[in-house]
Protein backbone atom coordinates (compact mmCIF):
# COMPACT_ATOMS: atom_id res chain seq x y z
CA UNK A 1 0.00 0.00 0.00
CA UNK A 2 1.41 3.62 -0.83
CA UNK A 3 -0.59 6.55 1.08
CA UNK A 4 -1.79 8.98 -1.06
CA UNK A 5 -1.12 12.27 1.12
CA UNK A 6 0.40 15.06 1.01
CA UNK A 7 1.46 17.74 3.64
CA UNK A 8 -1.10 20.96 3.39
CA UNK A 9 1.06 23.25 5.50
CA UNK A 10 3.77 23.55 7.48
CA UNK A 11 5.36 25.89 10.60
CA UNK A 12 8.49 26.40 12.28
CA UNK A 13 9.14 28.26 15.68
CA UNK A 14 13.18 28.49 16.21
CA UNK A 15 15.98 31.06 16.76
CA UNK A 16 13.44 33.66 17.58
CA UNK A 17 11.35 33.70 14.43
CA UNK A 18 8.53 31.91 13.23
CA UNK A 19 7.68 30.64 9.57
CA UNK A 20 4.81 29.46 8.45
CA UNK A 21 4.76 27.53 4.70
CA UNK A 22 8.55 28.54 3.99
CA UNK A 23 7.90 31.83 4.56
CA UNK A 24 8.90 34.44 6.97
CA UNK A 25 6.05 35.41 9.30
CA UNK A 26 7.77 37.38 12.16
CA UNK A 27 10.88 37.78 14.19
CA UNK A 28 11.14 38.47 18.00
CA UNK A 29 13.45 40.52 20.45
CA UNK A 30 12.93 38.86 23.17
CA UNK A 31 16.31 36.81 23.87
CA UNK A 32 14.76 34.81 26.38
CA UNK A 33 12.80 31.42 25.37
CA UNK A 34 9.67 31.99 27.52
CA UNK A 35 9.57 35.96 27.08
CA UNK A 36 9.94 35.01 22.97
CA UNK A 37 7.14 32.62 23.40
CA UNK A 38 4.93 35.05 25.10
CA UNK A 39 5.97 37.77 22.92
CA UNK A 40 4.86 35.47 19.79
CA UNK A 41 1.50 34.80 21.39
CA UNK A 42 0.90 38.64 21.52
CA UNK A 43 1.96 39.09 17.93
CA UNK A 44 -0.52 36.71 16.59
CA UNK A 45 -3.10 37.91 18.68
CA UNK A 46 -4.28 34.88 20.37
CA UNK A 47 -6.33 34.46 22.69
CA UNK A 48 -6.21 31.39 24.95
CA UNK A 49 -6.08 31.78 29.00
CA UNK A 50 -4.49 28.23 29.42
CA UNK A 51 -1.69 29.43 27.42
CA UNK A 52 -0.18 30.66 30.18
CA UNK A 53 -0.44 27.88 32.79
CA UNK A 54 1.61 25.57 30.05
CA UNK A 55 5.06 24.72 30.71
CA UNK A 56 7.50 26.17 27.71
CA UNK A 57 7.39 22.89 25.70
CA UNK A 58 3.42 22.99 26.03
CA UNK A 59 3.62 26.58 24.60
CA UNK A 60 5.40 26.04 21.98
CA UNK A 61 3.94 22.95 21.09
CA UNK A 62 0.33 25.08 20.83
CA UNK A 63 2.12 27.87 19.42
CA UNK A 64 3.12 26.22 16.21
CA UNK A 65 -0.09 24.05 16.03
CA UNK A 66 -2.02 26.86 16.88
CA UNK A 67 -0.31 29.02 13.65
CA UNK A 68 -0.03 26.06 11.74
CA UNK A 69 -3.84 25.09 11.49
CA UNK A 70 -4.52 29.12 11.14
CA UNK A 71 -6.04 29.47 7.88
CA UNK A 72 -4.74 26.10 6.41
CA UNK A 73 -7.08 23.64 7.95
CA UNK A 74 -11.45 23.22 7.68
CA UNK A 75 -12.11 21.56 11.06
CA UNK A 76 -15.37 20.73 10.35
CA UNK A 77 -14.55 18.40 7.60
CA UNK A 78 -13.16 15.93 10.12
CA UNK A 79 -14.76 14.24 13.30
CA UNK A 80 -12.90 14.75 16.34
CA UNK A 81 -11.53 11.11 15.99
CA UNK A 82 -10.28 11.23 12.72
CA UNK A 83 -7.57 13.67 13.11
CA UNK A 84 -4.23 12.25 14.94
CA UNK A 85 -1.15 13.82 16.33
CA UNK A 86 2.78 12.26 16.16
CA UNK A 87 4.87 14.36 17.71
CA UNK A 88 8.44 13.32 18.44
CA UNK A 89 11.81 15.45 20.46
CA UNK A 90 14.86 14.69 21.76
CA UNK A 91 14.59 15.88 25.24
CA UNK A 92 11.05 14.63 26.26
CA UNK A 93 9.76 17.06 29.07
CA UNK A 94 13.11 17.84 30.59
CA UNK A 95 12.77 21.51 30.55
CA UNK A 96 9.89 21.20 33.02
CA UNK A 97 11.71 18.25 34.94
CA UNK A 98 14.14 20.25 35.90
CA UNK A 99 11.86 23.21 37.28
CA UNK A 100 9.49 20.76 39.21
CA UNK A 101 12.68 18.71 40.83
CA UNK A 102 13.84 22.28 41.89
CA UNK A 103 9.98 22.46 43.73
CA UNK A 104 10.65 19.06 45.38
CA UNK A 105 13.41 20.43 47.44
CA UNK A 106 10.21 22.82 48.81
CA UNK A 107 6.95 22.18 48.45
CA UNK A 108 6.64 19.94 45.29
CA UNK A 109 4.24 21.49 42.76
CA UNK A 110 1.52 19.90 41.01
CA UNK A 111 1.22 22.14 38.68
CA UNK A 112 4.89 21.75 37.53
CA UNK A 113 4.75 17.66 38.03
CA UNK A 114 1.74 17.27 35.40
CA UNK A 115 3.73 18.99 32.97
CA UNK A 116 7.00 16.34 33.22
CA UNK A 117 5.46 14.54 30.57
CA UNK A 118 5.70 14.93 26.98
CA UNK A 119 2.63 13.86 25.98
CA UNK A 120 0.76 16.85 27.63
CA UNK A 121 1.36 18.86 24.80
CA UNK A 122 -0.49 16.47 22.33
CA UNK A 123 -2.97 17.06 25.24
CA UNK A 124 -2.84 20.63 25.42
CA UNK A 125 -3.41 20.70 21.89
CA UNK A 126 -6.21 17.76 21.85
CA UNK A 127 -8.27 20.20 24.47
CA UNK A 128 -7.60 23.61 21.95
CA UNK A 129 -9.28 21.81 19.02
CA UNK A 130 -11.36 18.69 20.15
CA UNK A 131 -8.92 16.37 18.48
CA UNK A 132 -9.16 12.42 19.79
CA UNK A 133 -7.54 10.52 17.53
CA UNK A 134 -4.91 8.54 17.54
CA UNK A 135 -1.92 9.74 19.00
CA UNK A 136 1.99 9.26 20.18
CA UNK A 137 4.75 10.69 21.24
CA UNK A 138 8.12 9.25 20.21
CA UNK A 139 11.99 10.29 21.57
CA UNK A 140 14.55 10.16 19.66
CA UNK A 141 17.99 11.97 19.20
CA UNK A 142 16.84 13.56 15.78
CA UNK A 143 13.83 13.85 13.88
CA UNK A 144 13.72 10.68 12.18
CA UNK A 145 11.82 11.98 9.32
CA UNK A 146 11.87 8.06 7.40
CA UNK A 147 10.63 6.89 10.64
CA UNK A 148 7.50 9.32 10.94
CA UNK A 149 7.03 9.38 7.10
CA UNK A 150 6.14 5.62 7.18
CA UNK A 151 4.32 5.74 10.72
CA UNK A 152 2.00 8.63 10.11
CA UNK A 153 1.46 7.00 6.35
CA UNK A 154 0.67 3.32 7.81
CA UNK A 155 -2.02 5.05 9.90
CA UNK A 156 -3.35 6.79 6.66
CA UNK A 157 -3.44 3.46 4.82
CA UNK A 158 -4.80 1.71 7.61
CA UNK A 159 -7.98 4.47 7.26
CA UNK A 160 -6.76 4.85 11.46
CA UNK A 161 -7.14 8.64 10.79
CA UNK A 162 -7.66 11.22 8.13
CA UNK A 163 -5.72 14.13 9.06
CA UNK A 164 -2.34 14.17 11.07
CA UNK A 165 -0.50 16.99 12.65
CA UNK A 166 3.17 15.07 12.68
CA UNK A 167 6.32 17.19 13.64
CA UNK A 168 9.05 17.94 16.10
CA UNK A 169 8.92 19.85 18.85
CA UNK A 170 11.79 19.94 21.67
CA UNK A 171 12.35 22.76 24.47
CA UNK A 172 15.65 22.49 26.66
CA UNK A 173 17.07 25.42 28.38
CA UNK A 174 17.38 28.27 26.31
CA UNK A 175 16.97 26.04 23.01
CA UNK A 176 13.85 25.30 21.37
CA UNK A 177 12.74 24.13 18.06
CA UNK A 178 9.33 23.44 16.79
CA UNK A 179 8.69 22.27 13.08
CA UNK A 180 4.96 21.06 12.14
CA UNK A 181 3.18 19.58 9.13
CA UNK A 182 -0.29 19.15 8.75
CA UNK A 183 -0.92 16.15 6.37
CA UNK A 184 -4.08 15.58 4.56
CA UNK A 185 -5.29 12.63 2.26
CA UNK A 186 -5.27 13.24 -1.26
CA UNK A 187 -3.40 14.53 -3.58
CA UNK A 188 -1.37 18.04 -3.07
CA UNK A 189 1.23 20.54 -4.03
CA UNK A 190 4.14 18.34 -1.12
CA UNK A 191 3.48 15.41 -1.40
CA UNK A 192 4.11 14.22 2.24
CA UNK A 193 7.45 12.44 2.22
CA UNK A 194 10.66 12.57 4.98
CA UNK A 195 12.40 14.78 1.41
CA UNK A 196 9.70 17.39 1.95
CA UNK A 197 9.91 17.38 5.76
CA UNK A 198 13.86 17.98 5.47
CA UNK B 1 -2.09 -8.77 6.62
CA UNK B 2 0.63 -10.49 8.36
CA UNK B 3 -0.31 -12.46 10.96
CA UNK B 4 1.74 -10.96 14.28
CA UNK B 5 2.52 -13.59 16.87
CA UNK B 6 4.10 -13.71 20.45
CA UNK B 7 7.07 -14.99 20.37
CA UNK B 8 8.42 -14.87 24.24
CA UNK B 9 8.06 -12.44 26.94
CA UNK B 10 9.29 -11.53 30.21
CA UNK B 11 8.57 -9.82 33.76
CA UNK B 12 11.65 -8.87 35.97
CA UNK B 13 9.47 -7.33 38.83
CA UNK B 14 10.32 -7.65 42.63
CA UNK B 15 7.88 -10.72 43.16
CA UNK B 16 9.69 -12.59 39.88
CA UNK B 17 12.31 -12.50 37.32
CA UNK B 18 10.68 -15.00 34.84
CA UNK B 19 6.68 -14.68 33.50
CA UNK B 20 6.41 -17.91 34.82
CA UNK B 21 7.44 -17.08 38.29
CA UNK B 22 5.54 -14.16 37.96
CA UNK B 23 2.30 -15.86 37.26
CA UNK B 24 2.80 -18.65 39.95
CA UNK B 25 3.09 -15.90 42.15
CA UNK B 26 -0.23 -13.80 41.36
CA UNK B 27 -1.81 -17.47 41.47
CA UNK B 28 -1.13 -17.53 45.01
CA UNK B 29 -2.24 -14.21 46.30
CA UNK B 30 1.60 -12.85 46.30
CA UNK B 31 1.73 -9.18 46.06
CA UNK B 32 5.21 -7.11 45.90
CA UNK B 33 3.74 -3.98 47.51
CA UNK B 34 5.21 -2.89 51.44
CA UNK B 35 5.16 -0.38 53.63
CA UNK B 36 8.31 1.50 52.66
CA UNK B 37 10.02 3.98 55.22
CA UNK B 38 12.98 5.62 53.03
CA UNK B 39 14.70 8.37 51.74
CA UNK B 40 11.71 8.74 48.95
CA UNK B 41 9.03 10.30 51.50
CA UNK B 42 9.28 11.81 54.74
CA UNK B 43 6.25 10.05 55.40
CA UNK B 44 5.65 5.69 55.15
CA UNK B 45 4.48 5.04 52.21
CA UNK B 46 2.89 1.89 50.19
CA UNK B 47 4.52 0.89 46.75
CA UNK B 48 6.35 -2.38 45.28
CA UNK B 49 9.75 -1.77 44.73
CA UNK B 50 12.99 -3.90 44.62
CA UNK B 51 15.40 -4.34 47.13
CA UNK B 52 17.95 -1.74 47.89
CA UNK B 53 20.91 -3.54 46.51
CA UNK B 54 19.59 -5.05 43.51
CA UNK B 55 19.66 -3.19 39.86
CA UNK B 56 21.92 -0.49 41.53
CA UNK B 57 23.48 2.10 39.30
CA UNK B 58 26.66 1.77 38.04
CA UNK B 59 29.28 3.17 35.35
CA UNK B 60 28.22 1.59 32.80
CA UNK B 61 24.41 1.16 33.43
CA UNK B 62 21.81 2.92 35.21
CA UNK B 63 19.01 0.76 37.01
CA UNK B 64 16.35 1.77 34.43
CA UNK B 65 18.68 0.36 31.74
CA UNK B 66 19.71 -2.93 33.97
CA UNK B 67 15.74 -3.98 34.21
CA UNK B 68 15.22 -3.89 30.34
CA UNK B 69 18.35 -5.57 29.49
CA UNK B 70 17.66 -8.40 32.48
CA UNK B 71 13.67 -8.78 31.33
CA UNK B 72 15.20 -8.63 27.23
CA UNK B 73 18.03 -10.87 27.87
CA UNK B 74 15.36 -13.06 29.71
CA UNK B 75 12.97 -13.10 26.71
CA UNK B 76 15.33 -13.75 24.29
CA UNK B 77 16.38 -17.15 26.23
CA UNK B 78 15.67 -20.19 23.88
CA UNK B 79 14.76 -17.86 20.86
CA UNK B 80 17.08 -17.84 18.12
CA UNK B 81 16.37 -14.42 17.02
CA UNK B 82 18.63 -12.87 14.79
CA UNK B 83 19.11 -9.82 16.47
CA UNK B 84 21.47 -8.00 14.07
CA UNK B 85 19.07 -7.99 11.14
CA UNK B 86 17.88 -5.22 9.84
CA UNK B 87 14.14 -6.78 10.23
CA UNK B 88 14.86 -6.80 14.02
CA UNK B 89 13.78 -3.95 15.52
CA UNK B 90 13.54 -2.88 19.08
CA UNK B 91 11.04 -0.43 20.86
CA UNK B 92 11.96 0.80 24.23
CA UNK B 93 8.84 2.13 26.53
CA UNK B 94 9.40 4.17 29.84
CA UNK B 95 7.76 7.53 31.02
CA UNK B 96 10.61 9.17 33.00
CA UNK B 97 13.65 6.06 32.64
CA UNK B 98 16.83 7.74 33.86
CA UNK B 99 14.81 10.84 35.80
CA UNK B 100 16.55 9.68 39.25
CA UNK B 101 19.93 11.53 38.30
CA UNK B 102 18.34 14.88 38.43
CA UNK B 103 17.99 13.53 42.13
CA UNK B 104 22.09 13.39 42.84
CA UNK B 105 24.09 14.82 40.36
CA UNK B 106 24.35 18.72 39.13
CA UNK B 107 22.62 19.28 35.98
CA UNK B 108 25.31 19.75 33.11
CA UNK B 109 24.47 19.27 29.43
CA UNK B 110 26.52 15.56 30.24
CA UNK B 111 23.71 14.73 32.60
CA UNK B 112 20.86 16.11 30.28
CA UNK B 113 22.54 13.72 27.63
CA UNK B 114 22.96 11.18 29.88
CA UNK B 115 18.82 11.08 31.20
CA UNK B 116 17.92 11.55 27.58
CA UNK B 117 15.71 7.87 27.02
CA UNK B 118 17.34 7.56 23.43
CA UNK B 119 20.48 7.55 24.99
CA UNK B 120 19.27 4.50 27.28
CA UNK B 121 17.50 2.75 24.13
CA UNK B 122 21.05 2.92 22.47
CA UNK B 123 23.32 1.48 25.23
CA UNK B 124 20.36 -1.30 25.33
CA UNK B 125 20.40 -1.60 21.74
CA UNK B 126 24.28 -1.86 21.45
CA UNK B 127 24.00 -4.60 24.22
CA UNK B 128 22.19 -6.91 22.13
CA UNK B 129 24.16 -6.02 19.31
CA UNK B 130 20.78 -4.41 17.30
CA UNK B 131 21.66 -3.02 13.77
CA UNK B 132 18.18 -0.71 13.72
CA UNK B 133 17.19 2.24 15.21
CA UNK B 134 15.92 1.78 18.44
CA UNK B 135 12.21 3.65 18.83
CA UNK B 136 11.57 5.18 22.17
CA UNK B 137 7.68 5.73 22.88
CA UNK B 138 7.18 7.89 25.92
CA UNK B 139 3.43 8.62 26.19
CA UNK B 140 2.31 8.28 30.10
CA UNK B 141 0.76 5.53 31.51
CA UNK B 142 0.01 3.58 27.92
CA UNK B 143 3.30 3.60 26.84
CA UNK B 144 3.43 -0.11 27.48
CA UNK B 145 0.59 -0.58 25.08
CA UNK B 146 1.26 1.88 22.71
CA UNK B 147 4.65 0.44 22.03
CA UNK B 148 3.28 -3.09 21.55
CA UNK B 149 0.38 -2.02 18.85
CA UNK B 150 3.35 0.16 16.98
CA UNK B 151 5.25 -2.81 17.32
CA UNK B 152 2.41 -4.60 15.74
CA UNK B 153 1.61 -1.81 12.83
CA UNK B 154 5.72 -1.95 12.09
CA UNK B 155 5.36 -5.64 11.79
CA UNK B 156 2.33 -5.71 9.68
CA UNK B 157 3.70 -3.13 7.07
CA UNK B 158 6.74 -4.82 6.53
CA UNK B 159 9.03 -2.42 7.80
CA UNK B 160 10.29 -5.23 10.20
CA UNK B 161 9.35 -9.00 10.97
CA UNK B 162 10.32 -9.28 14.46
CA UNK B 163 10.35 -6.58 17.52
CA UNK B 164 11.58 -6.78 20.80
CA UNK B 165 9.50 -4.42 23.29
CA UNK B 166 10.66 -3.56 26.09
CA UNK B 167 9.48 -1.19 28.99
CA UNK B 168 10.52 -0.01 32.56
CA UNK B 169 10.36 2.83 35.03
CA UNK B 170 12.15 3.21 38.73
CA UNK B 171 10.58 4.63 41.22
CA UNK B 172 12.05 7.53 42.84
CA UNK B 173 11.81 10.74 44.87
CA UNK B 174 10.86 12.34 41.75
CA UNK B 175 7.93 10.50 40.80
CA UNK B 176 6.46 10.00 44.55
CA UNK B 177 6.50 13.43 45.41
CA UNK B 178 5.06 14.05 42.40
CA UNK B 179 1.99 12.23 43.03
CA UNK B 180 2.00 12.78 46.40
CA UNK B 181 1.59 16.50 45.49
CA UNK B 182 -1.65 15.24 43.44
CA UNK B 183 -2.82 13.54 46.62
CA UNK B 184 -3.05 10.72 44.38
CA UNK B 185 -1.38 7.92 46.70
CA UNK B 186 -3.16 5.59 48.72
CA UNK B 187 -2.95 5.70 52.42
CA UNK B 188 -2.79 1.47 52.00
CA UNK B 189 -2.55 -1.20 49.52
CA UNK B 190 -4.46 -0.04 46.44
CA UNK B 191 -8.17 -1.53 45.99
CA UNK B 192 -8.95 -1.21 42.36
CA UNK B 193 -12.62 -0.46 41.63
CA UNK B 194 -13.36 -1.07 44.91
CA UNK B 195 -15.92 1.42 47.01
CA UNK B 196 -13.19 2.23 49.65
CA UNK B 197 -10.21 2.94 47.05
CA UNK B 198 -8.92 6.30 47.60
CA UNK B 199 -5.36 6.67 44.62
CA UNK B 200 -2.50 4.61 43.41
CA UNK B 201 0.15 2.31 44.50
CA UNK B 202 3.12 2.87 42.92
CA UNK B 203 5.57 0.14 41.56
CA UNK B 204 8.61 -1.04 39.85
CA UNK B 205 9.45 -3.52 37.20
CA UNK B 206 10.11 -4.24 34.03
CA UNK B 207 8.23 -6.29 30.83
CA UNK B 208 9.56 -7.73 27.85
CA UNK B 209 7.02 -8.66 24.80
CA UNK B 210 8.37 -9.90 21.40
CA UNK B 211 6.37 -9.92 18.56
CA UNK B 212 7.51 -11.47 15.14
CA UNK B 213 5.25 -12.43 11.95
CA UNK B 214 7.50 -15.06 11.16
CA UNK B 215 5.05 -18.72 11.37
CA UNK B 216 8.30 -20.47 12.65
CA UNK B 217 7.32 -18.51 15.97
CA UNK B 218 3.48 -19.04 16.48
CA UNK B 219 3.03 -20.25 19.39
CA UNK B 220 -0.86 -20.37 19.87
CA UNK B 221 -1.12 -16.27 20.75
CA UNK B 222 -1.02 -13.35 18.10
CA UNK B 223 -1.59 -9.59 18.64
CA UNK B 224 -4.41 -8.77 16.28
CA UNK B 225 -5.37 -5.16 17.28
CA UNK B 226 -5.00 -1.70 18.83
CA UNK B 227 -5.22 1.92 19.36
CA UNK B 228 -5.11 5.18 21.31
CA UNK B 229 -7.20 8.21 21.50
CA UNK B 230 -7.28 11.43 23.60
CA UNK B 231 -10.26 13.26 25.59
CA UNK B 232 -9.69 16.09 24.54
CA UNK B 233 -10.72 17.38 27.75
CA UNK B 234 -8.61 17.58 30.81
CA UNK B 235 -4.21 17.41 31.58
CA UNK B 236 -4.41 15.31 34.56
CA UNK B 237 -7.93 14.12 35.12
CA UNK B 238 -9.74 11.63 32.96
CA UNK B 239 -12.87 12.01 30.46
CA UNK B 240 -16.17 12.56 31.96
CA UNK B 241 -18.05 10.11 30.29
CA UNK B 242 -15.35 7.52 29.32
CA UNK B 243 -16.16 8.06 25.34
CA UNK B 244 -12.73 8.18 23.98
CA UNK B 245 -11.59 4.95 25.90
CA UNK B 246 -14.47 2.97 24.13
CA UNK B 247 -13.72 4.58 21.08
CA UNK B 248 -10.22 3.27 21.41
CA UNK B 249 -11.49 -0.33 22.52
CA UNK B 250 -14.07 -0.31 19.73
CA UNK B 251 -11.33 0.36 16.96
CA UNK B 252 -9.18 -2.05 18.91
CA UNK B 253 -12.35 -4.85 18.12
CA UNK B 254 -12.82 -3.08 14.36
CA UNK B 255 -9.46 -3.77 13.70
CA UNK B 256 -9.37 -7.55 15.29
CA UNK B 257 -12.89 -8.42 13.30
CA UNK B 258 -14.50 -8.87 16.25
CA UNK B 259 -17.46 -7.36 18.45
CA UNK B 260 -17.88 -6.96 22.11
CA UNK B 261 -19.69 -10.51 22.35
CA UNK B 262 -15.80 -11.58 21.39
CA UNK B 263 -13.96 -10.63 24.57
CA UNK B 264 -13.46 -13.49 27.07
CA UNK B 265 -11.83 -11.10 29.57
CA UNK B 266 -10.85 -7.57 30.48
CA UNK B 267 -7.08 -6.98 31.80
CA UNK B 268 -8.34 -3.28 33.29
CA UNK B 269 -5.90 0.02 33.93
CA UNK B 270 -7.64 -0.22 37.68
CA UNK B 271 -5.06 2.52 39.34
CA UNK B 272 -8.14 2.79 41.74
CA UNK B 273 -8.16 6.28 41.77
CA UNK B 274 -11.46 7.40 42.04
CA UNK B 275 -11.59 9.04 38.55
CA UNK B 276 -9.50 6.57 36.61
CA UNK B 277 -11.96 3.34 37.87
CA UNK B 278 -15.03 5.69 37.13
CA UNK B 279 -13.90 6.37 33.56
CA UNK B 280 -12.61 2.79 33.03
CA UNK B 281 -16.13 1.37 34.22
CA UNK B 282 -17.97 4.18 32.02
CA UNK B 283 -15.88 3.00 29.16
CA UNK B 284 -16.40 -0.57 29.27
CA UNK B 285 -19.60 -0.44 29.29
CA UNK B 286 -20.35 2.13 26.62
CA UNK B 287 -18.25 -0.44 24.29
CA UNK B 288 -20.84 -3.07 26.13
CA UNK B 289 -18.14 -5.07 27.76
CA UNK B 290 -19.82 -4.38 31.48
CA UNK B 291 -20.66 -8.72 31.52
CA UNK B 292 -16.95 -9.51 30.53
CA UNK B 293 -14.55 -11.10 33.27
CA UNK B 294 -11.98 -8.29 34.66
CA UNK B 295 -9.04 -7.79 36.72
CA UNK B 296 -7.01 -5.33 37.49
CA UNK B 297 -2.98 -6.38 38.81
CA UNK B 298 -2.29 -2.98 40.74
CA UNK B 299 -2.99 -4.67 43.96
CA UNK B 300 -0.15 -7.02 43.31
CA UNK B 301 2.79 -4.49 41.15
CA UNK B 302 1.75 -1.17 41.78
CA UNK B 303 1.11 1.15 38.91
CA UNK B 304 4.57 0.24 37.23
CA UNK B 305 3.37 3.43 34.66
CA UNK B 306 5.88 2.96 31.34
CA UNK B 307 6.28 -1.14 32.36
CA UNK B 308 2.37 -1.33 33.12
CA UNK B 309 0.73 -2.11 29.41
CA UNK B 310 3.84 -4.40 29.06
CA UNK B 311 3.46 -5.98 32.60
CA UNK B 312 -0.28 -6.55 32.52
CA UNK B 313 -0.22 -7.15 29.07
CA UNK B 314 1.76 -10.67 29.66
CA UNK B 315 0.01 -11.63 32.76
CA UNK B 316 -2.93 -11.28 30.10
CA UNK B 317 -0.93 -13.76 27.48
CA UNK B 318 -0.49 -16.46 30.00
CA UNK B 319 -4.08 -16.34 31.45
CA UNK B 320 -4.86 -16.83 27.77
CA UNK B 321 -2.67 -19.80 27.76
CA UNK B 322 -3.27 -21.28 30.90
CA UNK B 323 -7.14 -20.15 30.56
CA UNK B 324 -6.96 -19.21 34.01
CA UNK B 325 -7.97 -15.63 35.11
CA UNK B 326 -6.26 -13.93 38.20
CA UNK B 327 -8.53 -12.22 40.76
CA UNK B 328 -8.24 -8.29 41.68
CA UNK B 329 -6.13 -7.76 45.23
CA UNK B 330 -7.87 -5.10 47.34
CA UNK B 331 -11.21 -5.86 45.94
CA UNK B 332 -13.76 -6.53 48.14
CA UNK B 333 -17.20 -4.29 46.98
CA UNK B 334 -17.83 -2.33 43.67
CA UNK B 335 -17.57 1.45 44.10
CA UNK B 336 -17.97 2.66 40.16
CA UNK B 337 -21.69 3.90 39.52
CA UNK B 338 -21.56 1.87 35.96
CA UNK B 339 -20.83 -2.01 37.40
CA UNK B 340 -18.38 -4.22 36.23
CA UNK B 341 -17.46 -7.65 36.37
CA UNK B 342 -14.28 -7.48 38.71
CA UNK B 343 -13.27 -10.96 39.04
CA UNK B 344 -12.08 -11.92 43.04
CA UNK B 345 -11.04 -15.53 42.40
CA UNK B 346 -8.76 -17.70 40.39
CA UNK B 347 -11.58 -18.80 37.93
CA UNK B 348 -10.58 -21.48 35.16
CA UNK B 349 -12.63 -20.55 32.27
CA UNK B 350 -11.86 -20.74 28.37
CA UNK B 351 -10.45 -17.77 27.02
CA UNK B 352 -9.90 -17.19 23.24
CA UNK B 353 -9.69 -13.09 22.67
CA UNK B 354 -8.73 -10.77 25.74
CA UNK B 355 -8.57 -6.93 26.02
CA UNK B 356 -6.16 -5.06 27.59
CA UNK B 357 -6.62 -1.07 28.33
CA UNK B 358 -4.95 1.97 29.88
CA UNK B 359 -5.38 5.89 30.47
CA UNK B 360 -2.88 8.34 31.81
CA UNK B 361 -2.16 12.00 31.96
CA UNK B 362 -2.44 13.88 28.70
CA UNK B 363 -6.05 12.47 28.13
CA UNK B 364 -4.57 9.37 26.88
CA UNK B 365 -6.47 6.12 25.93
CA UNK B 366 -4.73 2.81 24.63
CA UNK B 367 -6.10 -0.87 23.98
CA UNK B 368 -4.67 -3.58 22.47
CA UNK B 369 -6.25 -7.06 22.28
CA UNK B 370 -4.67 -10.24 22.17
CA UNK B 371 -6.25 -13.73 20.43
CA UNK B 372 -5.63 -17.36 21.00
CA UNK B 373 -3.88 -18.35 17.46
CA UNK B 374 -6.05 -20.39 14.94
Amino acid sequence: MAANTHISATCSISKQSVSKNGKALFTGTEASMPGFLVEVYKHFKLNYTRFYKMDSLSKLGWLTSELLLKDNFDKEAYAPAEVGIVFANANSSLDSDVKYMASVADIPSPALFVYTLPNIMIGEISIRNQFKGEAAFFVSEKFDAAFIEQYVNNLFDNNIFKACICGWVDVLGNDYKATLFLVEKGNGAIPFTAGNMN
Amino acid sequence: MAGVYIVSDNITSPIGTTTADNFAQLKNSVSGIRLHNNSMSAKPFYASLFDGDAYVDNAQYTKFEQLLIASITNALEDTSLDIAASKTGLIISSTKGNISLLETEAQTPELNKRIALHTSAKLVSKHFGFTSQPIVVSNACISGILAIVTAMRLIRSGQYETMVVSGADVISKFILSGFQSFNAISSQPCKPFDADRDGITLGEGAGTIILSSNPKYNKGIRVIGGGSSNDANHISAPSRTGEELAQAINASLKEAGLSSSDIDFISAHGTATIYNDEMEAKAITLAGLQAAPLNSLKGFYGHTLGAAGLIESIIAIQSLKENTIIPTPGFNQIGVPTPVNVCTELTSVSLKNILKTASGFGGCNGAVIFSKAD
